[in-house]
């Protein structure tokens, strides 16, 4: 399989976790575009090591670390939403802007 | 032996941080630290004139204190020679029987150990100038004692008008030390090092440009003029004695006003080789000498006449060094050193006990005070110049230097005839002022009957140890210049052999000594009874009133340059100060208070604009890495 394919489909799934990020407004939404931001390095990262024929699979250990990570990453993300959604009955973060000026 | 004298100035440094440090808690206010320090530093320099009379060789040592590039570098280092020797003896002699002297003198004084300490810094720092053998270094020591001249001129501040002398002996000073600066960076650059004997071999080899030891001679002797009182920045002597008593005896005597003469000394080859410059120094010298010593006549405040005389007498040397006489100058700043400490000291130990500077209030005090009389005497005479006190040598060596340079068609010195001849005939002029005024005082203090008030009393043995041993000094100095191996063997170097002995003119004895006489009798006749009603000068109403407001130079100073400093340099400057520099930095302040109070509402609190933000800017930083500079 050409590298070309997974690296559109990396790329696709980057662009989507973007548009995620930045237009939806639902704070757990955010979350899972982020994760859907992770994950399109984690594609990149196993289509390389297959790519290189890497012998010490670094690629594939790293995509585990950046799964491991976001795993803490959207526990803890969780547990704010969580906690700014019993403060404030809201999980719009369009209305959370506690750090204004 | 000579090994050892870098520790003449360090013991009275190091007293001086001690006094300063813990002073106050020693026993008797620590004068005994201050005093022990140049004890030491007094037994050093004697072992080290004494090695050079045997014949001894010139020590050099010198170190590098840091390099700055460019072929340059900052040295650190001493020449102990001859003539740094002799300086060495009459500073650290003077400033011990100074400091023995206030231990009583200024006993009670609410600033006791201060005033130790100033007086160990002070001689430190005269001591610095007197070993240094680049200019920088003496630069360095030149304004520690200015410093010091401030604070001891200023020692009873409380006094507006005390405070207001040091302020002038300061600022007065530093007008002559600009031209110093100016002098050593001219050759510093013309030689290439701040070494004083590197610069001298570059004026004798030629290396440097006749012109620029002609503009680097001026500018040094600039600041002699402020250091020594040479007309026209004069006017700060009067005024410092504004200080303590032995402060007047320390700066007059040994220190400050003796660094201008020995500068000129130690560049001695320097002035030297340009004519011009020696000619300038004769002819401020003589004007110097005359309007001083005519000052001294009128004056009430004994320190005053002796200030003048001071300044009169610094002149001496002076116009000595400028007709090439170096030994002849040396000598008398040897001998002056001892009867003007000594002639400072007995004035002291009057105003102790009349309380009171001015003459009108003194008479009749030879009776009450017979030890100080016969001191004051024997340093009032030897000023005056009679055979054979000390000032008599050393007075009529000047003379015969200048009659030879003026008449005697000697032909050594670069001054031109004409200069030598009018030093010579001020000389002479001086003289007789010298013993006139000089009468008037003595007859003044001494003579007819008490007018003050109280009654007077003779000091205690501890001030009048040190007037003994200064009166049998200014006895005796004189005889250091006679013989084989005289005071001029000892200062010779090898740029400036010793002429060998200068063979006594007879007739110039006994005309010096007419004139002093004359002098003394002309006092005598006018001021046996006491005080006059009327000065005798005040018939001559023109005189008299130039005299009273002293040649108008500190009105000139006062109306001219205080004025216009006061009124609009300064005025302006500090507009400048509040508007300008200030201006810059509240500006800078200011500027970025009002900028972040646009700025700040890009801090929407909207997390998703800062991502938003973030992906535009690592966008744009990928098209930049790619497209423009991968390209």
């Amino acid at each position: 399989m050409p590298l070309m394919y997974p690296l559109v489909f990396a790329a696709f799934l980057f662009s989507v976790g973007v548009y995620g990020v930045l237009a939806r407004r639902n704070a757990v939404m955010v979350l899972m575009s982020i994760e859907l931001m992770l994950n399109a390095v984690n594609v990149n990262l196993v289509a390389f090591n297959a790519y290189l024929r890497d012998q010490l699979v670094s690629g594939q250990v790293f995509a585990l670390f950046v799964i491991a990570v976001a795993a803490a990453e959207v526990g803890i993300g969780l547990a704010i939403v969580l906690l700014i959604f019993r403060n404030r009955e809201t999980v719009n973060i369009d209305e959370v802007d506690l750090l204004r000026w | 032996m000579e090994k050892l004298a870098w520790l003449v100035p360090a013991l009275p440094l190091v007293a001086w941080a001690v006094l300063l440090l813990v002073g106050k808690r020693l026993p008797g206010g620590g004068a005994a630290v201050g005093i022990l320090a140049v004890a030491v530093g007094w037994v050093i320099s004697l072992a080290i004139l004494f090695g050079i009379i045997g014949g001894a060789d010139a020590y050099h040592a010198s170190t590098e204190w840091a390099p700055i590039g460019a072929g340059f570098d900052l040295p650190l280092g001493m020449t102990v020679d001859g003539l740094a020797a002799v300086m060495l003896v009459v500073v650290t002699t003077i400033s011990l029987l100074v400091q023995l002297y206030s231990v009583s003198y200024m006993r009670g004084d609410e600033r006791y150990t201060l005033f130790f300490a100033n007086l160990s810094l002070f001689t430190a720092g005269m001591l610095i100038v007197v070993l240094a053998d680049n200019l920088l270094l003496m630069l360095f020591g030149w304004e520690i004692m200015g410093v010091c001249s401030y604070f001891l001129i200023g020692h009873y501040w409380e006094d507006v008008a005390n405070a207001r002398a040091a302020v002038k002996a300061f600022l007065t000073t530093r007008v002559g030390d600009l031209g110093f600066m100016a002098g050593i960076f001219v050759f510093a650059w013309a030689a290439r090092s701040f070494e004083i004997q590197r610069i001298i071999d570059g004026v004798e080899t030629g290396e440097i440009s006749s012109t620029t030891v002609t503009l680097g001679a001026a500018l040094l002797f600039c600041g002699a003029i402020g250091k020594s009182g040479q007309f026209p920045l004069h006017t700060w002597l009067p005024d410092a004695m504004a200080g303590p008593t032995p402060v007047s005896a320390l700066i007059h005597a040994a220190t400050m006003v003796a660094a201008g003469v020995f500068l000129v000394a130690r560049m001695y080859p320097v002035f030297e080789a340009s004519g011009s410059v020696l000619n300038e120094i004769g002819i401020l010298a003589s004007i110097t000498m005359l309007i001083a010593a005519l000052l001294a006549l009128v004056q009430d405040d004994i320190k005053r006449v002796l200030a003048y005389s001071t300044i009169s007498q610094l002149a001496y040397m002076m116009a000595a060094l400028s007709v090439g006489g170096y030994s002849a100058g040396i000598f008398h700043l040897f001998t002056h050193a001892f009867f003007k400490a000594l002639l400072f000291l007995a004035a002291g130990a009057i105003i102790h006990t009349v309380h009171s500077n001015n003459m009108s209030e003194m008479g009749g005090l030879a009776r009450a005070m017979p030890v100080t009389f016969v001191t004051f005497l024997v340093g009032a005479l030897a000023l005056t110049g009679i055979a054979p006190l000390a000032g008599f040598w050393s007075k009529d060596e000047i003379l015969t230097d200048a009659w030879n340079a003026g008449f005697g068609g000697a032909g050594e010195a670069a001054t031109s005839q004409t200069v030598a001849q009018i030093v010579f005939v001020t000389g002479m002029v001086t003289a007789f002022l010298t013993a006139l005024y000089v009468g008037r005082m003595l007859w003044l203090t001494f003579g007819a009957a008490y007018r003050g008030q109280g009654h007077p009393h003779e000091a205690d043995a501890a001030m009048l140890f040190p007037l003994v041993v200064l009166a049998v000094g200014a006895a005796l100095a004189g005889f250091v210049g006679l013989g084989d191996n005289s005071i001029a063997t000892w200062i010779q170097t090898e740029s400036l052999p010793a002429h060998g002995p200068v063979p006594l003119n007879v007739g110039l004895i006994v005309a010096t000594t007419v004139v002093a006489l004359a002098g003394l009798a002309v006092g005598t006749a006018l001021y046996r009874r006491g005080l006059p009603e009327h000065e005798y000068l005040e018939r001559l109403p023109l005189l008299w009133k130039t005299l009273q407001r002293k040649y108008f130079l500190d009105d000139l100073y006062e109306q001219g340059i205080v004025r216009a400093v006061v009124g609009a340099l300064a005025p302006a400057t500090y507009w400048f100060d509040q508007r300008v520099i200030d201006g810059v930095v509240n500006g800078a302040g200011l500027g970025t208070r009002r900028l972040a109070r646009g700025l700040r509402y890009v801090q929407s609190g909207q997390a998703q604009w800062y991502a938003a933000a973030l992906f535009i800017g690592v966008i744009g930083l990928a098209v930049l890495v790619t497209q423009v500079i991968g390209s």
